[in-house]
């Protein structure tokens, strides 16, 4: 069986006038047909490169080391400019942080989708007239013949990013990459577009790609969650799996500190130290500075990966 | 019966809306609310619900359309703003910006932003007693002292938090609002900043009014949380109560899409569409019909006013 997106062992650096940023070492990462991943971690830790090097977008700066992204056997990082785009439009989609950005200012929301579904669709006229407000109504804006005729100002953030997330579920894509698509929105609003995505991909077996910096949101809603830490993916795991029996460090660590309906003040904790500086020479395990089970055997190369249960693996000499 | 720290009545904020003669946005309206010595209060609610407003309104940033506010027995409404601004009162309620990027002046070093409140409004001047107090306040929040001498921007997220709270409490204050204290940091940054807050107010017997829109995180550290909903006060209850059997419609919504992964799987009642607008909102509709899940004919022919509920426990809905 092969996976929908596969990220291979990938490596990614920035050459910047202040040196050379190891953004990503070694990245590895699958996700199934309907599956939902979760990419958690601090900020600074790599998600969102890796978000943006899964569709082939990088940043001029960037320079890929070695590794594969493939997505439906599509070899990402080699294929022609024109092959990716469509791709990327069709079959990918995805979701920022800042909806207004992403939207064009000066065009109705509802043309706006429509452009989508003219591009990739067959649907012209009363049919894709129909779409769009079939698209609107499925992200649960009300009374969306109005609302379609609206201009991003008009509209709040909240329903912005449901506009956002409209479009790009539009095209009934195989692959949603969302990057922190709820931060900032409110709790009720989050719960609706979640339950949405998680609808997604149960009935038309959509997969996602989660990144949020929130591991609640991603314990309720996804399948499997990565653990990146400067760079590296630290732990993956079936998400019940992950949260009850955390096998790296970090992983317990980011934990005890994430406040949860049931914790109290006594119970968290903090992780010491920072992220270390990803243009200086880095150790094997780039958590060791802050990790409390360092031990000689840390510092040596490779690191390799532990298999702690079926589809749990952890990137630790001193697991827990 | 003691004298409450803070007693605000009536508190009323309401703005002219441009181009739109005679409009009024209710921003708060007509909210009464008590703190006691010691105590402290969480804030909760929908971005644009006015929590802020409400802050700004108690601290006497702004002044009210109508209501009063006693801090310690004293009016403080009394007083005009620019009066407020000269008189002992003003240092007895601090607040605490949700960006302490924007709130400190990035050309000041830390030295200065702490010590600028307790010369404005201590009218300390003795360069001697001024050191000593912010260090004083520097030890307190477990700023290093070496960072007193540098700019906003050579410091992490973190240190600049604590900066903004090292500021706030070096004049003494006997209530601190925090508005969003720690919804721009991460998680583990976040859970020192939480102790750090209920450490202090252990030690120095301050009350906190803590606003923020995260409910894992106000559960923490109140007592007694207040739910506000386009501007009104829709429900007041003990924490604990407040999370496992909330009466008000909007709370029972919002405590519902806090996510929680140890309710993976569960149906849980959620919230459609937008909040009506706050500009010249009906007097006798409630302000939740329209997204509420019961709103019947008599919510649109009276507002409800808050009814008890139980011991120290309030909601304002015609069906709670
Ligand atoms: N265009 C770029 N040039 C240089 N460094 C970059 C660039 N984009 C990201 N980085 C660096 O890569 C690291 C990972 O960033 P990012 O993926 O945005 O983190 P996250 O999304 O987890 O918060 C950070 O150290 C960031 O500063
Ligand atoms: N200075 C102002 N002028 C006009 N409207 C304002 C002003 N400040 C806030 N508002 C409005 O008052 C309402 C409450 O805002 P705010 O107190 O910032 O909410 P919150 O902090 O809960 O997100 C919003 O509708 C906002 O647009
Ligand atoms: S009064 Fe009516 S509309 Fe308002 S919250 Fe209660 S049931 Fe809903
Ligand atoms: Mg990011
Ligand atoms: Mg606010």
């Amino acid at each position: 069986m092969s996976a929908l997106l596969a990220i291979e062992e990938l490596s990614l650096v920035f050459r910047t006038r202040h040196g050379t940023v190891r953004a990503l070492e070694d990245v590895s990462l699958t996700v199934d047909r309907g599956e939902i991943v979760g990419v958690v971690g601090e900020s600074g830790s790599g998600k969102s490169v890796m978000a943006y090097a899964a569709l082939g977008l990088q940043d001029a700066a960037a320079q890929v080391l070695g590794g594969r992204i493939l997505f439906g056997g599509l070899d990402m990082l080699n294929a022609a400019p024109d092959v990716l785009a469509a791709t990327r439009g069709r079959e990918v989609a995805m979701i920022f942080q800042s909806p207004r950005t992403a939207l064009n200012p000066i065009r109705k929301v509802g043309q706006q989708i429509a452009d989508v579904l003219l591009e990739h669709t067959t649907f012209r006229g009363a049919a894709l007239r129909a779409q769009v407000i079939e698209a609107l109504s499925r992200v649960r804006i009300p009374d969306p013949e109005r609302r379609a005729e609206a201009y991003p100002f008009e509209l709040s953030g909240g329903m912005c990013q449901r506009v956002m997330i409209a479009m790009a579920l539009a095209c009934s894509p195989a692959l949603l990459i969302a990057d922190e698509p709820t931060t900032g929105l409110d709790v009720t609003t989050q719960a609706v577009i979640m339950d949405l995505v998680r609808e997604m991909s149960r009935t038309s077996r959509m997969s996602t790609l989660l990144i949020t910096h929130d591991l609640g949101l991603a314990g309720e809603y996804c399948d499997r969650i990565a653990v990146m830490h400067a760079g590296h993916i630290v732990e993956i795991a079936p998400t019940v799996e992950l949260l009850a029996r955390p096998a790296h460090p970090y992983t317990r660590q980011l934990l005890a500190s994430t406040p949860t309906p049931r914790t109290t003040i006594a119970d968290l904790v903090s992780i010491p130290g920072q992220l270390p500086d990803l243009r200086q020479e880095l150790p094997a395990c780039r958590f060791s500075a802050r990790c409390e089970r360092h031990i000689p055997l840390c510092d040596e190369r490779p690191l390799p990966w532990t298999v702690v249960a079926p589809g749990h693996a952890v990137r630790c000499r001193v697991p827990l | 019966m003691n004298t409450p720290r803070l007693e605000a009545r009536h508190l009323t904020k309401r703005y002219p809306v441009g181009g739109r003669k005679g409009s009024l946005l209710h921003a708060v309206d007509d909210v009464d609310l008590v703190i006691q010595p010691g105590e402290c209060v969480g804030l909760v609610g929908e971005s644009g619900c006015g929590k802020s407003t409400l802050a700004r309104l108690l601290a006497r940033l702004i002044d009210p359309s109508e209501g009063t506010i006693h801090l310690d027995g004293h009016d403080t409404t009394a007083l005009s703003q620019a009066a407020f601004v000269k008189s002992p009162d003003r240092a007895r309620i601090q607040v605490v910006f949700q960006d302490p990027t924007e709130s400190l002046n990035p050309s000041f070093r830390v030295y200065r932003s702490i010590s600028d409140p307790i010369t404005r409004l201590l009218g300390v001047e003795d360069t001697g007693e001024l050191f000593d107090r912010v260090h004083r306040a520097a030890d307190l929040v477990g700023l290093p002292r070496e960072l007193i001498q540098r700019y906003p921007h050579q410091l992490s997220g973190g240190q600049r938090a604590r900066v903004g709270i090292a500021r706030a409490i070096a004049v003494e204050p006997s209530l601190l609002i925090l508005d969003e204290p720690t919804s721009a940091l991460d998680v583990s940054v976040q859970a020192v900043i939480l102790r750090l807050l209920a450490d202090l107010r252990e030690r120095l017997g301050m009350s906190y009014l803590f606003v923020s829109h995260d409910l894992n995180v106000v559960r923490l550290l109140c007592t007694r949380i207040v739910v506000m909903y386009l501007g009104r006060v829709v429900e007041v209850a003990p924490t604990e109560q407040l999370f496992t059997a909330p009466r008000h419609p909007y709370t029972q919504a919002l405590v519902a899409a806090i996510p929680d992964p140890a309710r993976r799987d569960e149906q849980r009642p959620r919230l459609d569409g937008s909040p009506r607008s706050p500009i010249d909102p009906d007097p006798n509709t409630c302000r939740f019909h329209g997204r509420c899940p019961i709103g019947a004919e008599r919510c649109t022919q009276e507002a409800p006013v808050l009814r008890t509920m139980g011991d120290d426990h309030v909601a304002a809905c015609h069906f709670a």
